[in-house]
């Protein structure tokens, strides 16, 4: 008998390798491993922030804040890079520390003020935008000898598939994630926090400092996913990544994790972020089809997904 | 008592609250290797001393002294670091997290810098093992009941190298066996030196193991007392401070006039999986009284009665009407009212004021468009807080602050300002010290002498044989008897519980 806990991670796998199949079928080339490779890559950047929302969801929070956080880093870095001629090399700590600091902050009012996760990370992400607007309104492109090397480094595995630097990076947090999730104190205070604040106080979980490192670290990896975009994009813009953290929050959800916090695995985020890939990946192979439809599809799977959340969590 | 002698004490200990002073100059004691009774009224300071010890609250004035050096904990974490763990009645443990990580969160042996989980849940069965646990630890809390689930707060609370054990109300959601084997480990607890600080409000428990007993009343010191020495009348006179006549001879006097007219009559009612189907009569101003173990389908027959699970078989009359329940609302506007037995999930609405939690019936009952004039609410909640004597300050109040007792006062208040025909009480008596207990079975009593009829569940059986006219039996979620006038005794509805 299969551990209970496990059933909606599983049910997550079985249904990428199902849309992963039916592709395959259908399209002589989709069943490839560059497709594969290629969801990694197209996704990284979601990835990274997904990863990061799972911490809060799993604590039970909210991180409303990550797509405006992408592009006020992808603006802040422009601009040291471009108009300053800071080294990127830099500015990637700085906005680091920059995008830390802002997520603490939250964190902090979100313990000290018993304010909903929900609206204070409203107003991060009106801030964070609101910011990024106001440093500019125009795209700003990136023109940098180290973004040009970025781009090209990469190796190439056997069957085509390309693995470049947005796909190390994405792989690396995602293992670091799974390490910190599962193996470290702090991992386990995140659960402990999404399964109940008042009994994880009264065993001892510092709930101040878990609370503003959970989101430190969700605004960390929504910069790095700033940072990780920017190397697609080449430029940085206010208005980009609009509704990112509805997509993480979608991924984090359909791969497996409870809305209310306490139950789910950051792998699960993984296979959420590539089951919406994957769909994407379809409709642009058929061509026929708007790709309006992929949002279609995740919204009718992120309804499948919480009601077995709720026939599972009825049943414990 | 030297300090030498003393794990834990206790000296002068003040706490203040705006408009209460909770603790006034409490002294407290404990020795190693003893488990002592911590006694007293609904208000009486019980939770405030305990919450002052495992460092929830700060003290206001007093010193604490651990082996003799005086502790300032500022957290539970703090508390626990320094060896003082306690054991709450609703456990306090993480329901999402594996048996093993409850266990040793906060203290995850490591492994290179990593958690190390295979000694984790090693350890974690091995330490269970003493405490007749054999079960899984690697799956969810939630898996396992609310007795396992105390079980193993008491043994991460004494893995974590416990001088002090202090367990809240450890016993309120066991059954007897469970008890007793909660008995058994607190013995063998206390050969191990641990002191053990046991808040109960079950006497005939505090006489099976206490060592000592200490008394508080008003936030005051009554005394601390030898449990070989003090006789039950005086433990109840201490915390009472007068003699209590009443709880003597509460013993059944009543006979039940058969020929009033049934209010609520259940023919062969009954929800698969939940409750086998029931034959059940309520006379007009009859107490039925429901007995058996947990679990025996006591709370479930209240819940199809009040419409909160749907009946699936049978049918229910009420007042001569052959009614369909699919809602709470339906039941309450027919004149039912349902007492949950779980207060703090089913029942209070925390943060809302008394009066709020009294006006709330009765303003469901009426819609909520016709809203009850704030001075009306107001003369509704100063009379009822009158009338059953719940102690607070003011009816603003919000309800989470009052005490077990009181707040459950105030949730019966609700019900009788909505002026039901039926009244459905699920553990009246619960987590409700000895004093509260007596004015809830004489209020019992009032209420069938005015025409009210009532359905209680309760696990006490003295307290069944006390206001009961009618008491019916459930085992395995089966009507398994229905004993009436002579034949309510106690050992009669234990007869029927435990015969095959």
């Amino acid at each position: 008998m299969v551990n209970r806990k496990f059933i909606p991670l599983i049910v997550t796998c079985c249904l990428f390798f199902l849309l992963f199949g039916i592709g395959s079928i259908q399209f002589e080339s989709f069943g490839t491993s560059r497709v594969f490779f290629n969801l990694l890559t197209d996704n990284a950047f979601l990835i990274i922030a997904a990863v990061g929302m799972t911490f809060v969801i799993l604590s039970g929070g909210i991180d409303l804040s990550v797509g405006a956080v992408i592009a006020l880093t992808g603006v802040i870095s422009s601009v040291l890079i471009s108009q300053y001629n800071w080294h990127p090399l830099a500015v990637f700590p700085f906005v680091l520390l920059l995008g830390t600091g802002f997520g603490a902050a939250m964190g902090a009012l979100i313990y000290f003020y018993k304010l909903q996760p929900f609206i204070v990370t409203l107003a991060g992400m009106f801030l964070a935008r609101g910011l990024a607007s106001v440093i500019s309104e125009e795209s700003i492109p990136i023109t940098h000898e180290f973004y040009d090397a970025v781009s090209m480094f990469g190796f190439e595995l056997p069957g085509g598939a390309w693995i470049g630097t947005s796909t190390i990076i994405c792989l690396l947090v995602l293992i670091a994630a799974i390490v910190v999730a599962h193996y470290t104190r702090f991992g386990g205070r995140v659960y402990a926090l999404g399964g109940d604040n008042n009994s994880a106080a009264l065993m001892g979980v510092p709930l101040a400092s878990t609370t503003i490192s959970i989101y430190a670290t969700s605004s960390f990896l929504a910069t790095l996913s700033g940072i990780v975009y920017s190397f697609y994009t080449f430029s940085g813009y206010s208005l980009a990544a609009v509704g990112v953290e509805l997509d993480a929050i979608a991924a984090v959800v359909i791969g497996g994790t409870l809305l209310t916090g306490g139950y789910g695995y950051v792998i699960g985020t993984l296979v959420g972020v590539l089951i919406m890939g994957v769909v994407q990946t379809y409709i642009s192979f058929d061509g026929t089809l708007s790709s309006w439809w992929t949002k279609i599809v995740i919204g009718i799977l992120l309804f499948c997904f919480i009601a077995m959340q709720r026939v599972l969590s009825r049943g414990r | 008592m030297s300090n030498a002698t003393a794990v834990l004490q206790l000296r002068g200990i003040h706490k203040k609250f705006p408009g209460v002073h909770a603790l006034k100059g409490v002294d407290f004691t404990l020795r190693p290797g003893e488990i002592h009774a911590l006694l007293g009224e609904n208000g009486a300071g019980k939770s405030t001393l305990i919450k002052v010890m495992t460092g929830v609250y700060t003290r206001d004035g007093g010193d604490i002294l651990l082996d003799g050096q005086p502790i300032f904990p500022a957290s539970t974490g703090d508390a626990q670091a320094l060896g003082i763990s306690t054991v709450y009645q609703e456990v306090n443990l993480l329901p999402n997290l594996t048996v093993a990580h409850n266990i040793y969160l906060g203290r995850e042996p490591k492994r290179w810098g990593l958690i190390d989980w295979k000694t984790i849940n090693q350890r974690s069965r091995e330490l269970l093992k003493n405490y007749d646990l054999d079960i899984d630890v690697t799956q969810p809390l939630s898996s396992y009941s609310i007795a396992v689930q105390q079980l193993i707060a008491i043994a991460r609370g004494v893995d974590m190298s416990a001088k002090v054990l202090i367990l809240d109300e450890p016993t309120a959601s066991l059954d007897a066996d469970e008890v007793q084997s909660l008995f058994r480990i607190m013995r063998s607890l206390k050969e191990r030196g641990i002191g053990i600080v046991f808040v109960t409000h079950f006497l005939d428990q505090v006489y099976a193991v206490c060592d000592r007993i200490t008394i508080l009343r008003n936030a005051e010191l009554v005394g601390e007392f030898e449990a070989a020495t003090l006789t039950r009348p005086e433990l109840v006179g201490h915390m009472l401070g007068k003699e209590l006549a009443a709880l003597e001879d509460r013993l059944h006097q009543t006979t039940s006039e058969s020929a009033a007219a049934p209010a609520l009559t259940l023919t062969q009612v009954g929800r698969p999986g939940t409750l086998e189907p029931v034959d059940l009569q309520v006379a007009q101003g009859e107490v039925v009284g429901l007995a058996g173990l947990l679990g025996s389908g006591r709370t479930e027959l209240c819940r199809l009665i009040f419409g909160v699970d749907k009946k699936q078989s049978g049918t229910m009359v009420f007042q001569g009407k052959t009614i369909h329940l699919s809602s709470t609302k339906e039941a309450i506007d027919l004149g039912m009212g349902l007492c949950p037995e779980d207060r703090k999930h089913d029942g209070i609405l925390g943060p809302l004021s008394i009066r709020e939690n009294i006006i709330l019936a009765q303003q469901i009952k009426q819609g909520w468009w016709r809203f009850i004039p704030r001075k009306q609410q107001n003369a509704i909640a100063e009379k009822y807080v009158k009338d059953i004597n719940i102690a607070t300050s003011d009816i603003e109040k919000p309800i989470e602050q009052l005490s077990g007792g009181n707040q459950q006062k105030v949730i019966l208040a609700r019900w009788l300002a909505s002026n039901p025909s039926l009244l459905l009480l699920d553990e009246p008596t619960r987590g409700i010290d000895i004093g509260a207990h007596a004015e809830i079975i004489k209020l019992i009593r009032q209420l069938c002498e005015q025409g009210l009829s009532l359905i209680v569940a309760s696990s006490e059986l003295e307290e069944l044989v006390a206001f009961s006219d009618k008491v019916v039996v459930l085992r395995d979620r089966r009507k398994v008897a229905e004993l009436t006038g002579s034949d309510i005794q106690p050992d009669t509805i234990m007869r029927a519980i435990a015969s095959a």
